[in-house]
């Protein structure tokens, strides 16, 4: 697919791999975007290799551990009353981060039409999001800890390697949704106050904060799939 | 939505004026100190390990000779010496020092892009430089684990250092990949984002692909280390089990079971390999702008050199098990990770024969920073040739953790960059301080430097041979230990410490020329790349005066035939170039030399 890509300007630019081509033989600038979102992009990339250290990681060490991994339909179980159901606080959990992706996505293109307001309060229902998943997150580790008796050198279900991995990993995650809320509140509230119009008259601070939200819930999808599916 | 390049825009990037001496030499954001903060910071600890260094080789050279070198000081000394040396000299000064100082000037931009991000980079440098050596004066002194810092031993009693030092060597590790990450972030997007007008990539000396190639690796493979720091944090503080098998200890059972050395190493390797090349592609790159400046001729094969050093970025992430021959392996994955690093030996070599055809037929002129950057193709052709013994399997198994590996890394990942270092620290001095230092001297400490080299690491390929281990405090009463090896350590000794005395002629050089040298002008080497046509000598904050300089040409127009300089700079208009008076007939095209005659770009540049 190499088909022309006619610009706001009205410059017609190359696409497809003539254009991947026109980029990188070019002056000045080789991606058309703002510094901060090329940053951005790099620093995501380099993040994935630490996720991805992480997560072979903690495959190989439970390949090699010597005691049975507890499986975890049963160890993520939760019950209201009735029978465990398994996984449900993690389906809850998982379902919480995507849909503040779609707020985020939402509060990008608030920002660029210039629609200050409703771009913070997305922005903000995306930060709300993410305390519910880290408080929710908290809970599932007190559960461990508290009933279970896991601890990040032990576990009472067999192998110790599963706590070790699972709240360093968890955790190291948790970390990032964390900054993420306190990075969109920031950027949020100067939304709001305008500051952008002020400082670079664009909103694209927004979208790179999405790009670090989306980021961080992608990562969740492996954790996910890695911790509670496997 | 187009976004309109910094070069094109009204408003040109902000910069923050310093105002006070403060915010102008030490708390600065001006890309110019930063690099000279670091690459200050970066040679004071390098001068430890140097220090350290000699301390192992007097015990070796002489042993029992001296009671205040004990066996676990030796290896404490080990540790650190290989660590500093690596990472905390080599890393930052490539990077944070050339890196920082250099991307702006050569691509002709006023500064980084986050200045204030990198000013935070080198402070958080500082502080991983302070915690490192901290570690010598806590309890149990610095770690004594080897440089590999291989678990279970890592963190075993027994080993020194395991009770404080090691956690705080993990620690000064994850602060370096921070401010690493940090200015990392910074070099990759400058290079990309920042560029003045007419300078595409192809045009770009090779320096700064050697630089972007390297931070690349650094920001792919740091995360690997600093995975594995904070796994080994875990198990010698949480007790965890990451990399801690079942193990019996002075009789006893360890609370450890079921994790796995082998991982530690692999994650180790994914690291320590690219590492190499962090130290390697820079030094190659400066080495390329160094000969082609001095022997007055294009850098032969421009695009071919920039393939070969992103052909090499790219290998370098799948050999890393060559280190890992003897940990034991599938001999499937040991056939694998051979035939790659043999591969890596392609491109490698082909960088070789380029310098090689660089120096053909120049008009060589022998300054110092030539003379080191020949002594680099010297020591990094022996050193890659010894290299290609050790990928092959059967070869490794019976040479690794003798001398003859402590001989090969040496010459390839510590002397070469090491030359390239001072031939660039020499190369740029007369632009960073706008003094020239004192040849004589230079020459002096290049000669010394080099000799001593071989006289240093050639013996311990033999030693090697003859099978002295590595890592060994003393050799004692070994049957198989001719009396030779033991000539040869203490000849081996002495070289070291001459050596070692010598490169205080160069701090010495540099540091009275500062005062004594003569004005060196603003381009005396007469060379090409922008960061010579700056209006300041040395350049001001904001590098540029009022206007950012334009880029008609590639970085390597050297004697230009019909041309009245051997030189043209690559802010150098077409119809401004000088002619020879006797050419003018001639009607030489001086927009239209590329590599290999090959000139398809709008200026006459090669297009990728
Ligand atoms: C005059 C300069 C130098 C001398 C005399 C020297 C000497 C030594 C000695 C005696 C050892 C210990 C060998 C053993 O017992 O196994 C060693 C190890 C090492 N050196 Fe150097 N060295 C020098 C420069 C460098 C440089 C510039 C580098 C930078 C890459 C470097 C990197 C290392 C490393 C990585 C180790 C291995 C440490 C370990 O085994 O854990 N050295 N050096
Ligand atoms: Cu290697």
């Amino acid at each position: 697919m190499s088909e022309a890509v006619l610009t706001d300007s009205g410059d017609v630019l190359p696409g497809g791999g003539d254009g991947v081509v026109a980029d990188f033989s070019a002056d000045k600038q080789t991606f058309q975007v703002p510094w901060g979102k090329a940053m951005m992009w790099f620093f995501l990339l380099s993040d994935t290799f630490i996720f991805g250290c992480f997560l072979t990681s903690y495959m190989t060490v439970r390949m090699s551990a010597r005691d049975a991994w507890p499986v975890p339909s049963e160890v993520f179980a939760l019950s209201f009353g009735g029978d465990p159901i398994p996984l449900i606080l993690i389906a809850i959990m998982t379902f919480i981060l995507i849909s503040s992706s779609g707020t985020m996505a939402l509060a990008v293109n608030m920002g660029y039409r210039g629609e200050r307001k409703k771009a913070f309060w997305l922005m903000m229902a995306t930060a709300a999001f993410g305390v519910m998943f880290v408080s929710m997150q908290a809970f599932e580790w007190t559960k461990l800890i508290v009933d279970e008796g896991v601890r990040l050198w032990s576990n009472p279900m067999g192998a110790a390697q599963f706590g070790a991995t699972f709240f360093m990993i968890t955790g190291f995650h948790g970390l990032h949704v964390s900054v993420g809320v306190i990075y969109l509140i920031v950027t949020g509230l100067r939304v709001r106050s305008g500051y952008y119009d002020r400082t670079r008259g664009n909103y694209e601070m927004v979208e790179i904060t999405g790009l670090y939200w989306h980021f961080v819930d992608l990562v969740w999808v492996f954790i996910f799939a890695f911790f509670y599916l496997w | 939505m187009a976004y309109v390049a910094i070069a094109d825009r009204d408003h040109e990037q902000e910069l923050h004026d310093p105002t006070t001496f403060i915010t102008k030499y030490i708390w600065s954001q001006d890309h110019k100190v930063i690099a000279i903060q670091y690459s200050i910071t970066a040679m004071f600890v390098g001068l430890v390990a140097l220090g350290l260094s000699a301390m192992m080789r007097l015990q070796l050279g002489f042993p029992d000779s001296f009671s205040f070198i004990t066996p676990t000081d030796y290896y404490q000394f080990i540790t650190m010496h290989g660590m500093i040396m690596v990472i905390f000299l080599l890393t930052a000064l490539f990077l944070g020092g050339f890196g920082n100082y250099l991307i702006p000037l050569m691509i002709g931009s006023r500064d980084m892009v986050f200045p204030y991000m990198n000013m935070m980079s080198y402070w958080v440098y500082l502080v991983s430089v302070i915690v490192l050596l901290a570690s010598f004066f806590v309890p149990g002194g610095a770690t004594g684990a080897g440089w590999t810092l291989y678990p279970p031993q890592a963190i075993l009693p027994g080993t020194p250092g395991s009770e404080l030092g090691i956690l705080l060597m993990l620690v000064a590790l994850a602060l370096f990949i921070v401010a690493f990450t940090m200015g990392g972030l910074n070099y990759v997007t400058t290079i990309l984002q920042a560029r003045t007008r007419g300078m595409t990539l192809m045009r770009m000396p090779l320096s700064l692909w050697g630089i972007f190639m390297a931070t690349i690796l650094g920001l792919l493979a740091f995360p690997a280390l600093f995975v594995s720091a904070v796994m080994m944090t875990l198990d010698k503080v949480a007790g965890t089990s990451f990399f801690m098998p079942a193990i019996l200890s002075m009789g006893e059972t360890m609370d450890h079971e079921g994790g796995s050395p082998i991982l530690f190493q692999h994650l180790f390797w994914f690291f320590g390999h690219p590492e190499v090349y962090i130290v390697a592609l820079p030094a190659f790159g400066l080495v390329s702008d160094l000969l082609s400046t001095h022997a007055r001729k294009a850098i032969f094969g421009y695009r071919m050199m920039v393939w070969a050093i992103l052909a090499i970025g790219g290998l370098s992430f799948i050999v890393w098990a060559h280190h890992m021959y003897v940990s034991g392996m599938n001999p499937y994955f040991g056939f694998f990770f051979a035939t790659t690093t043999l591969i890596i030996a392609v491109p490698t070599a082909i960088k070789v024969y380029n310098w090689v055809l660089t120096l053909w037929q120049g008009n060589i002129r022998m300054t110092v920073p030539m003379l080191f950057a020949i002594g680099f193709i010297f020591t990094f052709t022996h050193g890659g040739l010894t290299g290609i013994f050790l990928g092959n399997v059967v070869v490794d198994l019976p040479l690794s953790d003798t001398y003859f590996v402590v001989a090969h890394f040496h010459m390839v990942m510590g002397v070469s960059p090491i030359l390239v270092v001072f031939g660039s620290i020499y190369h740029w001095y007369p632009k960073i301080t706008g003094k020239m230092f004192n040849q004589t001297l230079g020459k002096l400490h290049f000669w010394i430097t080099f000799l001593g080299t071989y006289a240093i690491y050639l013996p311990m390929h033999y030693l090697g041979f003859l099978g002295v281990p590595r890592r060994y405090y003393a050799m004692g009463d070994t049957e198989f230990m001719p009396e030779s090896a033991f000539t040869l350590n203490q000849g081996i000794t002495i070289s070291a410490l001459i050596v070692g005395a010598a490169q205080f002629i160069f701090l010495y050089n540099i540091i009275v020329s500062l005062k004594k040298g003569k004005d060196a002008g603003s381009n005396p080497w007469e060379a090409t790349t922008l960061e010579w046509q700056t209006p300041d000598t040395p350049p001001k904050h904001g590098n540029w005066g009022p206007e950012l300089p334009v880029v008609h040409r590639w970085a390597y127009d050297y004697s230009v035939p019909g041309c009245r300089d051997d030189f043209i700079p690559q802010n150098m208009a077409p119809d401004d170039v000088p002619m020879a008076a006797d050419s003018v007939s001639q009607s030489p095209d001086v927009g239209t030399h590329g590599s290999e005659g090959e000139t398809d770009g709008p200026d006459g540049e090669p297009v990728a």
